[in-house]
């Protein structure tokens, strides 16, 4: 009986449901044994010159051992951006002359005891000259305001050549419209804030504990910050507290607590605030989108294009590049004859952009679902009807699309049909024109989206993606796996144990799982882009399978019979002879004279994409503009199933994260620069009470491009969950003549929109 | 200041400086740190522990003011083995095990000890009185679906005397 | 983010507080459950010296009836006031309100005269108060004065307490089987409300319109002269000065106002 697709427990829960997992903040090691506490003084103003810093008073507050400011930094390396990034647009460790948003750390406070940092760090007394700031995006690309002086504009790259736009795209149009729409900045805000514990050995090298996606790209990330050499970080990753892709590599304040720990030859720990989590983690989306979408009045759409304004924030960071992905799945499961996109990504007095949950493609769905919609309005058509229409129709060879991206298996009118009959379309169509008749204050909308997204992409064609495992079986029966995977709650060890236990017949619950300690497993990919399950795992499954056939050898040898006469019975975990049940040798046995252990590398062709459609239904009070999401309904494909229990829970967080996006959550800023939304309180973070539980149907159309025929799924909620429930808001709406509300759609947004509909009628 | 608490079951006696937060005490003090500080503005929940039985958000609480009285954690919660890994799990840790109501766990024992609260007051909740039950938790991983499953489920093994 | 440094004193009775009161002067606080004054202090908006611990204080505990009256101690946890089978039969709306404030773990701490004290007026209790027409027993070194609650809040986070002066008990008419609407309006649960609106007995009291939580007069005196719920909800935002942040403009908490107003008229929930 295959273990594999079914619903086993995590492995994981006993610990973190009686103890608790063991994060950052709660690791006792000897190593950090007398830890001093880092804090950091932080901007209170959005774009500023640093006048002077005086460190007098904070140096005499109890408890104080340093206070450290840019100028003991110098030694260490400029922060330069990518390659594809102006060049000018470096910065330093800490701040110096310049500070370029609200939360950029300033000075380093370092305590003997963790409650007398704060007290310290309003002590700290900088003298900013304060400077215009620019939060408008479309005002950065300007460039009256320069961030950067020396780069002598706010743009840090164009994506695609703006000059080189088809003016005659939608020439063979009948209808074509338009709309600037808002992809607005939300914060990832992991439960777990950033935080890390540092602690230097006599051989010269430093230990590190930090939450991370990736122990191996962090390594690298806190060697380039502080001009080491990569062996010379050891990172150690404790239990993460979720990261959605702002746990990425190394942050300033990770590299500074390695410092202080070696200037001042003691360890050091650091946790960040809430406040600083929200102010000085990455954010994410925060993209103007220009659609342009046109075709016949039978709902055939012939033409479409994307301009993009991406905001980067402050610095040139991970977010500034997402464009890219963004432009790459412009067509989306669509086939539309003629597409283009461009994008400029520009700089700006707020948080640097990162990566969050989607990364560039949810971004690229949002816009072509509403552009869907926008059309679907213009020439008065259903949306499923128009989606049907222009879906590509089902392949199981790989469709490269204009935009260069390599879809490998897809059958997306069927995901749409799934879905529209698990929500039950008719039946809520029916209900939205009866509520609509009777003229109910309580407007129903009913929302689509359908989505394709590329998951484990690796470095591109020329650099296929991949990931290493070590399989090794003890004389005990147990068995370990190293993966260069790096989990925050997806649940790898009880998944690579269930992937191992097929291949070894070794119990999941005797199958530990290592990641995350660069000594340990020097390479690896991380986790992140959804592509654990497809690199990692079928590295675990290869890895195993080259075990037993090693393993086998061994067998022979014992059994003293042929390779060839020899089965391996995974119900015992045993060798037998064939025909000779009694002849045979237990796999942990062939470990007792020399380890058993193989590593191998799974490389896969390519990126794949997972696929589907959600149908949200949402009840809008028209009095108050409040948005009530009542269902929603999902198909999201990616592939085999491994263990449906796991997979429902990341396709659950997404949905919910990709509605939060839709009507809940924003990241505000004052003209100013100050953000408004800088706590749990002010940020409108997703409750238990906005959401209901969710109906997820099944379809898995497997990939070739590994033996599992898995794609990944991390992110595919969030993408479809956002355009689905924002288009499901605009609908409740369209009797009013409203066509387009920007995200999130929250009371006041809805109500104005009312208003203004009612203002034309 | 000397205080004197009762934590999982044990009487201790400590000297604390009055402004630190009940859930520094139980993690720098008792050395119990399943419950987490998420938040500065009391709003996640993540702190949350049972101060005489009712649950209280631990972040809010000075420890002085705690003095004489009793909390339990997380870790004090197993039926058996309280506070070992691995000890048998008490009936809503269980039902969170069951139903997957956790991924990366930063959030559950908070989560865990709201649920104990809340089905001490409510014992069969509806599920729109789960959402709200927990409307001062957060979780940014499992979108609350399974949280709000393993809260019912735990209910209806406390009802039928069953395990979840 | 944890509190400046402070000194700590429990209280062993109401007049002791008040003793401390008067010896550690303005630069000391009450603490009750702490769930409006200690998230300030943590975010460091507030920096009292010494906080004089009144939380335990059974003087200042229990829910009984007197004569035409209900009698609250401030020490009351909102939890408890949710669930008097007395308050919910005589002062359902005051029940119903202690309910709304936060969630489930902050009604077991926070306290209805540290609510009152503390004087938001985006909260629930100080709204329920005002349009019940309660009371507060203010304790002093020269005996207890009851002050209504019209006369309670003076302006942004401010009461009319005198220095010296504890909430020492809550008091509101028992009105069982009146009707009563209450409106909440959030963006999310947990929140303070964008703009609450409480009405009982022809009185209507709002809550983040302004400085203070504030009467809607003008919607009252339209429905006392025998105006119905829709038209004397149109005149709800009258003589109110509602301010504006990420969640609402002034011209939409006007609009809110005037439609919760309806909706509590219609004694809707």
């Amino acid at each position: 009986m295959s273990i594999l697709g079914t619903r086993v427990l995590r492995t994981e829960d006993p610990r973190f449901l009686t103890t608790g997992g063991v994060y950052t903040e709660d690791v006792v090691d000897d190593r950090l044994a007398g830890a001093c506490h880092v804090f950091f003084a932080r901007s209170p103003v959005a774009h500023a010159r640093i006048e002077a810093i005086d460190v007098s008073a904070a140096r005499e507050a109890p408890g104080v051992i340093a206070v450290f400011t840019g100028a003991d930094l110098a030694e260490l390396p400029e922060i330069k951006p990518g390659a594809l990034f102006n060049q000018q647009m470096t910065r330093r460790i800490l701040a110096t002359d310049k500070v370029r948003f609200v939360g950029e750390p300033v000075a380093v406070v370092v305590t003997e005891q963790a409650y007398q940092g704060e007290d310290a760090v309003e002590l700290v007394d900088i003298d900013y000259a304060v400077l215009p700031a620019v939060v408008d995006f479309a005002e950065a690309a300007s460039d009256k305001v320069l961030l950067y002086e020396e780069a002598g504009t706010n743009v840090a790259a164009n994506f695609g050549d703006a000059s080189a736009l088809d003016e005659h795209l939608f020439d063979e149009c009948e209808v074509v419209t338009t709309r600037t729409i808002l992809n607005q900045r939300v914060a990832p805000a992991p439960m777990e804030t950033r935080a890390a514990a540092a602690a230097w050995g006599e051989d010269g090298r430093v230990t590190a504990w930090i939450p991370n996606q990736g122990a191996q790209g962090t390594q690298g990330g806190l060697a380039r910050l502080l001009g080491l050499k990569p062996e010379q970080v050891h990172i150690i990753t404790p239990d993460v507290g979720g990261a959605f892709g702002a746990k990425f590599g190394a942050d300033p304040e990770h590299a500074l607590v390695a410092w202080v720990a070696r200037q001042l030859g003691r360890p050091a720990r650091w946790t960040e605030t809430r406040y600083e989590n929200l102010v000085a983690m990455t954010h994410g989306r925060a993209q103007w989108q220009t659609v342009t979408i046109g075709g016949k009045r039978d709902g055939t759409v012939l033409a479409y294009r994307l301009e993009i304004i991406q905001d980067s924030g402050a610095h040139v960071r991970l977010g500034a590049m997402l464009p890219f992905l963004t432009i790459l799945m412009t067509p989306g499961p669509y086939e539309i004859p003629k597409a283009e996109a461009v994008a400029k990504s520009v700089v700006t007095n707020t948080t640097p952009i990162g990566a969050y949950r989607g990364a560039g493609r949810p971004e690229a769905s949002a816009a072509l679902e509403r552009a869907m919609d926008l059309f679907a309005a213009e020439i008065g058509a259903d949306p499923a009807e128009v989606r049907r229409r222009n879906l590509l129709p089902p392949f199981t060879e790989p469709h490269r699309t204009k935009f260069g991206a390599l879809y490998d298996t897809g059958d997306y009118a069927a995901a749409l049909d799934k879905a529209l009959a698990a929500a039950g379309y008719d039946e809520l169509r029916k209900e939205q024109a009866e509520r609509r008749a009777r003229g109910d204050t309580v407007a129903m909308g009913i929302g689509l989206a359908s989505y394709v997204e590329i998951t484990g992409m690796g470095d591109g064609e020329e650099s296929p993606p991949q990931e290493n495992a070590t399989v090794e079986v003890h004389p005990d029966g147990t068995a370990t796996i190293l993966t260069g995977t790096s989990p925050h709650g997806q649940g790898h060890a009880t998944a690579w144990a269930m992937l191992a236990s097929e291949e070894l017949g070794i119990p999941v619950d005797k199958i530990t799982l290592k990641w995350g300690d660069t000594d340990l497993v020097p390479e690896g990919g991380g986790t992140g882009g959804s592509r654990s399950l497809q690199h990692g795992g079928s590295a675990v499954r290869q890895a195993s399978q080259e075990l037993i056939e090693i393993a086998r050898e061994r067998a022979a040898s014992e059994l003293e019979a042929s390779a060839a006469d020899l089965r391996f019975d995974v119900e015992r975990s045993a060798f037998e002879v064939v025909g000779d049940p009694d002849a045979s040798v237990p796999l942990a046995g062939l470990a007792e004279e020399e380890r058993l252990v193989v590593r191998t590398v799974f490389t896969a062709p390519g990126a794949t994409f997972p696929f589907g459609s959600h149908v949200a239904v949402v009840d809008v009070d028209t009095e108050t503009g409040k948005v009530v999401l009542r269902r929603i309904v999902t198909v999201d494909d990616a592939g085999f199933v491994l263990n449906p229990l796991l997979a429902e829970g990341q396709r659950h967080g997404g949905i919910a994260q990709g509605a939060a996006q839709a009507f809940v959550e924003e990241v505000v800023y004052d003209a100013d620069g100050n953000p408004l939304t800088a706590s749990f309180a002010d940020y409108p973070f997703l409750s238990a009470t906005e959401v209901p539980s969710f109906e997820l149907a099944d379809m898995q159309t497997l990939t070739s491009y590994n033996p599992l025929g898995v794609k990944g799924i991390g992110e595919a909620g969030s993408i479809g969950a956002t355009p689905a429930v924002q288009n499901a808001v605009v609908d409740a709406l369209s009797h009013l003549g409203i066509r387009h509300i920007d995200m999130p759609a929250s009371p006041q947004r809805v109500w104005q929109a009312i208003q203004a509909a009612k203002g034309n009628a | 200041m000397q205080v004197e608490l009762t934590v999982n079951g044990r009487q201790r006696s400590d000297e604390v400086e009055p402004r630190l937060l009940l859930v520094h005490y139980l993690r720098e003090v008792c050395g119990l740190r399943a419950a987490n500080v998420g938040c500065d503005t009391t709003s996640c929940g993540a702190c949350t522990v049972l101060l005489n039985g009712t649950s209280v958000k631990s972040c809010t609480v000075l420890t002085v003011q705690a003095n004489g009285q009793q909390v339990t954690t997380a870790e004090g919660l197993a039926v058996k083995g309280a506070g070992e890994e691995g000890g048998e799990l008490h009936p809503v840790q269980a039902a969170f095990r069951q139903e997957h109501g956790l991924q990366c766990g930063f959030c559950t024992p908070g989560m865990v000890m709201a649920t104990v609260g809340l089905l001490s007051e409510n014992p069969h909740p509806t599920e729109a009185e789960v959402r709200e039950g927990l409307e001062g938790n957060f979780c940014r991983c499992t979108g609350y679906h399974n949280i709000v499953r393993a809260v019912l489920a735990a209910a209806e093994a406390e009802r039928t005397g069953t395990s979840a | 983010m944890i509190p400046a440094p402070f000194d700590y004193v429990a209280a062993e009775s109401a007049a002791h507080a008040l003793d401390l009161l008067d010896s550690f002067g303005e630069d000391a606080k009450l603490l009750a459950g702490g769930h409006s004054l200690l998230p300030m202090m943590k975010l460091r908006l507030a920096a009292p010296s010494v906080l004089i611990d009144i939380g335990r204080l059974t003087e200042l505990t229990g829910i009984r009836a007197e004569g035409d009256e209900l009698v609250i101690g401030a020490a009351t946890p909102h939890a408890t006031l949710a669930a008097s089978d007395l308050v919910r039969a005589d002062a359902p709306l005051l029940a119903h309100s202690a309910s709304q404030v936060g969630d489930p773990q902050i009604r077991h701490r926070g306290t209805i005269g540290g609510s009152l004290a503390h004087a938001d007026p985006a909260a629930d209790l100080p709204m329920a108060l005002v349009a019940l027409g309660g009371s507060v027993d203010l304790l002093g070194q020269g005996g207890t004065r009851n002050v209504p609650a019209d006369d309670l809040f003076a302006g942004f986070f401010e009461t009319s307490l005198d220095p010296g002066e504890l909430i020492a008990a809550v008091r509101v008419p028992r009105r069982p089987g009146i009707p009563w609407g209450y409106q909440k309006f959030v963006r999310r649960a947990n929140d303070w409300a964008i703009v609450g609106v409480a009405a009982v007995d022809g009185r209507i009291a709002l809550a983040n319109m302004g400085s203070t939580p504030l009467r809607a007069s003008a919607a009252e005196q339209a429905l006392a002269g025998g105006a119905g719920p829709a038209e004397a909800a149109e005149l709800a935002a009258e003589g109110t000065e509602p301010g504006q942040d990420v969640h609402a403009d002034r011209d939409y908490r006007r609009h809110l106002a005037r439609v919760l107003t309806r909706r509590a008229l219609e004694h809707r929930t």
